[in-house]
């Protein structure tokens, strides 16, 4: 049951080295602004060749979660997000970092993250055979309602500076459209170049709007980087656990929704973080904190987004189907040692997977060891060095890792534009977020009303195909909810106190 | 042994002078080579040049790094292939129909000509793939349904304007039908609509009924004689439609890389080729294997470049 007895073969001692290493090489390659966590893995596959096909799933599996996990902390320490998925977290994390709590901050998302790595890890041992014909339910109307949910969240979000937040939504939708057109290729906005005809990178303008205006503020201002208190507190564990547990249903909450939106092949970890996010807030005794530095966004974002490892793994290894990126590194690292994916997996490969899932198991657990300690020399490492080194130091990196996405000098051009346009646009009180998030979403919205509308006027029934079908239906009614609810509960909540007064 | 450290240095000093005085055809390749891919990460080009890595590593010593540079359905890639260094150490995927393709319908940065090949090693056959439960039992089922309810019958495939779409448009035209296209993605897009009901069919390659396994059928190949790996599926041919065809993937040079250099790479990779593991590694998957190397490049490139263009022409997306 369960294929408990792999779990003995999942626990040697040497699995248990390439975990920890797999965790360590992860988290510090995602805490680097540009390097992705598909990078990471893509660059280690060769590696896996010559060991044993468990062993290196473990390996690739442990790499991926750190990874996740390990951008966090660039989130956190620098307004930018390692990793996509983290953006969510800069929405909190870096306030606390501002006000001192960085160390507490970097705890808590250490804490969040494997108990969202565990979530996801255990749907993908028990039901992924059912949860992945779940996946295979979401059409091209299904994902086109999720990305505008995504866009509507991006309002709800920006409620201080709605207007802003919308305008920041459309330009980075504009930038989605830039180079070859989804569906159709044709050809835009690329004004004859040759370079635009890739489009605009998402790694580099998130590190763009992101991180330059940051990098250009701590050399502008004489303040230091982040405050700093007397002496060192350590980790700061027991206020970080005390947190996680007074947030126990949000960590659960968000690990379920990374978790599903981890199933959707394509998602991705920005969609589940923004999503939990926004959830976190809505449900809250403490809305109004989200922000400004509330420990409970971070734990959303970061449970989330490492439960969207557990959960892509779902479609790639029940349908051969690429859950996330890094899942069709993995996959094609699969097809190579002959391993052939689909529902007869766990149990003509049994071993193997169960190995393998195991081991994702054991990957996130030693997660919480290894990331305090490695958060902790991050932690102190960016808040003594001199901001005379740091600066040069993180623009070095974010050159680096934005070149390292596609090889490309291109995209490094783009990313210092971007960033440079991010500043301005700060001065005025646009937020990143919205853009970054328009770009992103701008593709997956429009391939999915296209293949939609394709679909649609085959079969003549545009209107029962996007309106039509049930799971639409409930995405529907997400977006009416997270559109009207802000309204609705401000209405109701000056109703009340008009009552009061009299 | 009297000195064991003037003999290394001895050693040492006749290899550097061989290196040195050696010439490439001698100490190529002496680091890893770079193969870059025009495409993102786990495709059908991914995967075959991971199968590559192991041999290659046995038989020249050598590692290829392989990297990523998608974009433009590969035109990024080779748009910019010829600007890096032709020391032998840079290539890159290459695939047809794309480069044919692609630069007869707008300015892609590329001309087919200005791309150099050295080898063409496999092509992965089109396929029509339905899902397992599928009331399509045969190909004519199929035509027989796209004839009674014109637009209704629904594929998936991964593109517009790639080896998928254009066998759907052409067949469409020697069976009378007009079915819709929805292109996806990518091969994965495309197999999770056909698995997920949102199309009836598909139009892939014979590696896509392998990777799905038990849960697809394929009621065709466009192969000249069955695949071995599927004896059961009927060619398009045997069932009378005249239809061969496919994406080749192989691997191209800069165009600055000297002939002999060329050369050299094009025996090496045909060399790969040629091991039978590799061989039935790449037919598990569900390609076909194909040997053309840097000889008998031109003729090869020139029938293809006619027969594309004949067929893009023909299926209206090219003027």
């Amino acid at each position: 049951m369960l294929g408990i007895e792999y779990l003995v073969d999942a626990l040697t001692p040497t699995h248990l080295l390439i975990a920890l290493l797999g965790v360590v090489a992860g988290t510090v390659i995602g805490a680097l602004p540009g390097l992705t966590a598909t990078m990471a893995v893509a660059v280690l596959v060769p590696f896996t060749f010559s060991m044993p096909t468990a062993s290196g799933l473990i390996m690739m599996g442990a790499i991926y979660t750190g990874a996740i996990y390990g951008g966090a902390y660039s989130a956190i320490l620098l307004n930018t997000p390692g990793t996509p998925s983290a953006i969510a977290t800069t929405f909190d994390g870096y306030p606390m970092a501002k006000r001192g709590d960085g160390d507490l901050a970097i705890t808590i998302a250490c804490i969040a993250s494997v108990v969202g790595g565990l979530v996801g890890a255990a749907f993908l041992l028990g039901l992924s055979p059912p949860l992945a014909k779940v996946a295979l339910a979401f059409g091209p109307v299904e994902y086109f309602w999720l990305a505008i949910f995504g866009l509507t969240l991006i309002a709800s979000l920006s409620e201080a500076n709605l207007v802003k937040g919308l305008a920041g939504g459309c330009l980075g939708l504009l930038l989605s459209c830039v180079g070859v057109a989804e569906v159709s290729a044709d050809i835009r906005l690329t004004f004859g170049s040759q370079t635009l005809l890739g489009g605009i990178e998402v790694v580099g303008a998130l590190i763009g709007l992101f991180c330059v205006p940051v990098l250009i503020d701590l050399v502008g201002t004489p303040e230091r980087h982040l405050k700093v208190t007397g002496e060192s507190r350590g980790f700061r564990l027991p206020e970080a656990l005390a947190i996680a547990w007074r947030g126990k249903f949000n960590l659960l909450r968000s690990s379920l929704i990374g978790t599903f939106v981890g199933i959707l092949p394509g998602a991705g970890g920005s969609i589940a973080s923004l999503v939990s996010y926004s959830e976190a807030r809505r449900a809250s005794k403490r809305t109004e904190r989200f922000g400004k530095g509330e420990p409970d966004g971070v734990q959303a974002s970061e449970s989330a987004n490492n439960a969207t490892v557990g959960g892509g793994f779902i479609p790639t290894l029940v349908l051969g189907i690429p859950g996330t990126p890094p899942d069709a590194v993995i996959l094609g690292a699969l097809l190579v040692q002959g391993v052939r994916t689909g529902p007869n997996l766990f149990t003509e490969h049994a071993a193997v997977v169960y190995t393998f899932i195991y081991g994702l198991f054991l990957a996130t657990v030693l997660m919480l060891p290894m990331g305090l300690l490695i958060g902790r020399y991050a932690y102190r490492t960016i808040v003594t060095v001199p901001k005379a080194m740091l600066v040069p130091a993180v623009a070095f990196m974010t050159i680096i890792g934005t070149y390292a996405i596609r090889n490309s000098i291109a995209d490094v051009v783009m990313m210092i534009l971007l960033g440079v346009v991010g500043w301005v646009l700060n001065r005025f009180d646009f937020s990143p977020s919205p853009i970054v998030l328009g770009l992103i979403l701008g593709s997956i919205a429009e391939r999915g009303f296209v293949q939609a509308w394709v679909l649609g006027t085959a079969t003549d029934n545009v209107a029962g195909m996007f309106f039509g079908r049930p799971i639409s239906l409930l995405i529907i009614f997400f977006i009416a909810l997270s559109l009207f609810y802000p309204l609705l509960a401000r209405r109701w909540r000056l109703k009340q106190e008009a009552m009061r007064v009299e | 042994m009297r000195n064991p450290n003037s003999l290394a240095g001895g050693l040492l000093a006749a290899a550097v002078a061989a290196f040195a005085f050696g010439g490439p055809a001698v100490a190529f390749p002496d680091k890893p080579i770079s193969y870059i891919i025009p495409f993102g990460p786990g495709g059908e080009s991914d995967v075959t040049a991971r199968h590559q890595q192991p041999f290659f590593k046995k038989m020249f010593g050598q590692d290829l790094v392989i990297s990523y540079k998608p974009g433009g359905g590969g035109a990024v890639g080779w748009a910019q292939l010829n600007s890096l260094k032709g020391d032998g150490y840079t290539m890159m995927g290459v695939n047809l129909p794309h480069t044919v393709v692609q630069p007869l319908q707008k300015d892609v940065g590329y001309k087919t000509d200005d791309l150099v090949p050295i080898i063409y090693f496999h092509y992965t056959p089109d396929a029509i793939v339905v899902k397992a439960d599928s009331p399509f039992k045969t190909l004519e089922d199929l035509v027989d349904f796209g004839k009674k309810s014109p637009g209704k019958l629904t594929f998936s495939g991964s593109a517009k304007a790639s080896a998928n779409h254009i066998a759907q448009i052409r067949f469409d035209k020697m069976a009378g039908i007009k079915s819709t296209y929805v292109a996806a993605k990518g091969t994965g897009e495309s197999n999770q609509f056909l698995l997920g009901g949102q199309v009836l069919a598909s139009w892939g390659y014979t590696s896509v009924g392998a990777q799905l396994g038990a849960q697809a059928r394929m009621l065709a190949v466009a192969m000249d004689k069955r695949h071995p790996g599927f004896p059961n599926v009927p060619t398009f041919k045997e069932l009378g439609y005249d239809l061969i065809s496919g994406a080749y993937r192989g691997i191209a040079v800069p165009k600055t890389t000297p002939e002999p250099l060329r050369k050299q790479m094009s025996e090496m990779f045909i060399k790969v080729n040629k091991d039978p593991e590799f061989r039935k590694r790449l037919e598990n998957d569900g390609m076909a294997v194909i040997d053309v190397d840097y000889a008998g490049m031109p003729a090869f490139i020139a029938e293809q470049k006619k027969v594309l263009t004949a067929v893009a022409k023909e299926a209206g997306i090219v003027k």
